[in-house]
């Protein structure tokens, strides 16, 4: 069986972010990049499933500009055993992501996609879901823990919910969202990065897969969260009161 | 990311306070001296005047009610040093907010003959920080102001007690960088950085403090305010003073502003946590390192296969890089350059080549910059692990590379199974951070090692103390690394600077060099 991993570029998350002055966007020019820390989670488990010897291939996909590539071979250097790169130098949403996703799919026929629950940079936790959708596969999202059967071709999976977890029973082909407490993502070593090199990144564009690109959302203003203001010290319980009332307005 | 930070200093902070509290329970019958019982005695000096009520009242005027603290619990911070090693029995703690309030203090003790510790963080790893007996400490935490920042030439003015973590906030938001980076970040303040000359993680790229520190503000046991606060590059008038007071350890004044150079910030930071199987490949690494990472090397630091087995154990959070087997040596090398593409190039080519070569046995290379600081945190963490590990004998000692590791390896011989020897350090700068880790603090293990360390130093024209200073534990070690001509002369500044000698007493210099006549 071979296992799909869509992973994305985004902005380091140790990165102070700071909004673009046009207000179009945030500012990316000379600003550490890397993988998305949920993406490297689902490759890591996607990695530790092959290397059980319950999958017999891994790829690493990802779509976006030319330095996408450099995720990419951070992706093979972490073990996936080859890549697909889809080009496009413009951004793209959930939706076209999974359009696309869907067409390399119906190529590779992997039995089980992989992707983080969701990308730090858009919050949007859409994808899985809605590839999941078009291909009308069963979905495992917030993946706490996710255990193979081989001979029954289903993925147990553990679910971090608002009540606690919930464990589905997904019949294989399946869609599964790694969430933080999956596991701990290994660190690329040395070999694994010179390994890295010669293993194949196949480069396509959203047209050889026939994938037209048009998104219905378009970004308006992106702005800073209003800044924290200072605490104030009141004297007595009826300032506090009064301020409740009156300024805060709570009460 | 600031949630991060908070939550660390809060850790950090707990585990100090929690390791202070753990020794004063253990050392109480050792209350007022010092825990080195092998070594020479000290005796108060008896010229030195106590503390009265009016003493107390005069404070007042000039600090106000808050600058005069008596309060048990802070004293007893105050008093022990970050190790809980050393520990005086100061009744009185002074907190100025100003100059002019430190001017005023100092000019009246000096009068008074009463002796005083500058203080700052208190971070110091040589006893240096806290008092011997009853100094009054003088802390400057209060005096935290940035006072300016040119944006063009990156020169930084400040106050004394500024914590070296805000400053480097503070910078990162001007596109800069303090040129000294250390483990203590989170708590030592940038007076005390200058006055111990502080080395730390980016020596190998930034240079010492004797060349980043562009002026400095100090005041002289009389009071007398030395301004000195100069911003530029370059000015030969005259006999440069304010090397005097970077690295004298507060014996000569107490600085009260520094300015510093910070170099820009550059944007491509890459590191890699590597595994060596023995000490010659480690300096073959160090000499290709120099070679074909030259320009953008900015940190290399090793560690011995014991000082990686104590931070697995010891420290929160930490996993082996490598695993699943510890290696006899590992190498963590940062490049810092303004191209991101070209310096991973770089640095991975210089690796897989290593590789190829045998020099590297094994390697990983930070994805992300949240990978690149679990490697740094394995590093950094090394004293906090030895701390937890239970009682240790740190040495700080600059050595000719080539012999660096024979000494670790013969103090494992004269130690024997009673403590383990650990070993770390900035081997980019010749620096060895040597560590005996023992249940206990034990007579016999020290003797051990002393003087067998410094006599093996001195022999090799070693530093018995690269970048932590003489202090306390050290004072009367100084002829194993500098001419009794040289201590002559330092002696005799002390004395022209200090007459009474109440600035950190008993440190520093050998007493034996002020004998009352």
């Amino acid at each position: 069986m071979k296992i799909m991993v869509a992973i994305k570029r985004v902005i380091d998350y140790a990165v102070k972010i700071r909004v673009k002055p046009d207000k179009s966007g945030v500012e990316t020019n000379n600003v550490k990049m890397s993988m998305n820390p949920f993406c490297e989670i689902a490759l890591e488990e996607a990695l530790r499933i092959k290397e059980s010897g319950l999958a017999s291939e891994v790829i690493a996909v990802s779509m976006g500009p030319t330095q996408v590539v450099d995720t990419i071979r951070t992706g093979l250097a972490m073990g996936a055993d080859r890549a697909i790169h889809v080009d496009y130098p413009g951004t793209l949403y959930p939706l076209s992501v999974a359009k696309i996703l869907k067409a390399l799919v119906e190529i590779e026929k992997p039995g089980l996609i992989f992707l983080g629950k969701q990308a730090i940079d858009d919050d949007c936790n859409q994808t899985g879901q809605m590839i999941a959708g078009l291909l009308k596969w069963p979905q495992g999202t917030f993946a706490s823990k996710v255990v193979l059967d081989k001979e029954k071709q289903t993925a147990v999976v553990d679910r971090e919910v608002d009540g606690g977890l919930e464990t589905l029973c997904l019949d294989l082909p399946a869609v599964i969202t790694a969430d933080l407490r999956l596991n701990q993502p290994r660190y690329a070593t040395l070999p694994n990065i010179m390994k890295a090199k010669s293993k194949v990144i196949k480069k396509l564009t959203p047209e050889d897969l026939k994938v037209e690109i048009k998104s219905d959302i378009e970004v308006v203003k992106v702005t800073e969260p209003p800044k924290r203001k200072a605490g104030v010290l009141v004297s007595s319980v009826d300032e506090l009161i009064d301020k409740l009332k009156n300024e805060a307005r709570v009460v | 990311m600031e949630k991060w930070r908070a939550a660390d200093r809060l850790l950090k902070f707990s585990s100090r306070f929690a390791s202070a509290v753990n020794w004063n329970n253990s050392c109480k019958s050792k209350q007022g001296k010092y825990f080195y019982s092998v070594a020479t005695t000290v005796h108060r000096n008896p010229l030195f005047s106590s503390i009265s009520p009016d003493d107390i009242s005069y404070f007042k005027t000039i600090l106000g009610e808050r600058g005069v603290v008596q309060d048990a619990l802070a004293l007893d911070a105050a008093n022990t040093d970050w190790m809980g090693k050393y520990r005086g029995s100061s009744k009185l703690l002074l907190q100025p907010k100003n100059t002019e309030e430190v001017s005023q203090i100092l000019k009246y003790c000096n009068s008074r003959c009463l002796a005083v510790v500058p203080q700052g963080g208190n971070t110091g790893l040589v006893g240096g920080s806290v008092p011997v007996f009853d100094e009054v400490i003088i802390n400057v935490g209060l005096m935290r102001n940035i006072l300016s920042f040119d944006k063009v030439s990156g020169v930084l003015v400040c106050e004394a007690g500024c914590i070296l973590e805000n400053l480097i906030s503070f910078l990162d938001d001007e596109g800069f960088i303090m040129p000294l980076d250390l483990g203590a970040k989170g708590s030592c303040q940038i007076g005390g950085n200058v006055s111990t000359n502080a080395g730390g993680l980016r020596l190998l790229r930034y240079g010492s403090l004797h060349g980043s520190v562009l002026g400095l503000e100090a005041v002289l046991a009389n009071g007398t305010v030395l301004d000195m606060l100069g911003t530029l590059r370059k000015d030969n008038t005259g006999y440069d003073l304010k090397h005097l007071f970077i690295g004298s350890e507060g014996s000569l004044g107490i600085v009260t502003k520094v300015s510093i150079l910070t170099p820009p910030k550059l944007s491509s930071v890459n590191i890699a946590f590597l595994a060596c199987e023995d000490y010659t490949s480690c300096q073959k690494l160090l000499l290709e390192a120099k070679k074909k990472l030259g320009g953008i090397l900015s940190a290399f630091e090793f560690l011995d296969s014991d000082a990686m087995s104590l931070v697995l154990k010891h420290l929160d959070g930490v996993r082996n890089p490598l695993p699943p087997s510890i290696h006899n040596f590992y190498i963590l090398i940062e490049t810092t350059g303004s191209n991101e593409t070209f310096d991973k190039e770089n640095l991975e080519a210089f690796l897989l080549h290593s590789v190829e070569s045998g020099l590297v046995a094994n390697g990983v290379l930070a994805q992300d910059i949240n990978q690149a600081s679990s490697f740094w945190h394995i590093r950094e963490g090394l004293p906090e692990a030895l701390m937890k590990a239970g009682a240790v004998y740190k040495y700080d000692l600059s050595l000719p590379l080539e012999k660096m590791y024979d000494l670790v390896e013969e103090m494992r011989v004269q130690i024997g199974p009673a403590a383990k020897v650990v070993a770390y350090g900035h081997l980019g700068d010749g620096n060895l951070h040597l560590n005996i880790s023992a249940p206990a603090y034990d007579d016999n293990i020290l003797a051990k090692i002393e003087p067998f360390v410094y006599e093996w130093t001195s022999k090799n024209r070693g530093s018995i103390s690269a970048e932590h200073g003489l202090g306390l534990m050290k004072a009367a070690k100084i002829h194993y690394s500098k001419s009794p001509e040289t201590v002559q002369v330092m002696a005799s500044i002390k004395k022209l600077l200090d007459p009474n000698g109440i600035l950190n007493p008993y440190k520093v210099l050998p007493s034996s060099l002020f004998s009352q006549n």
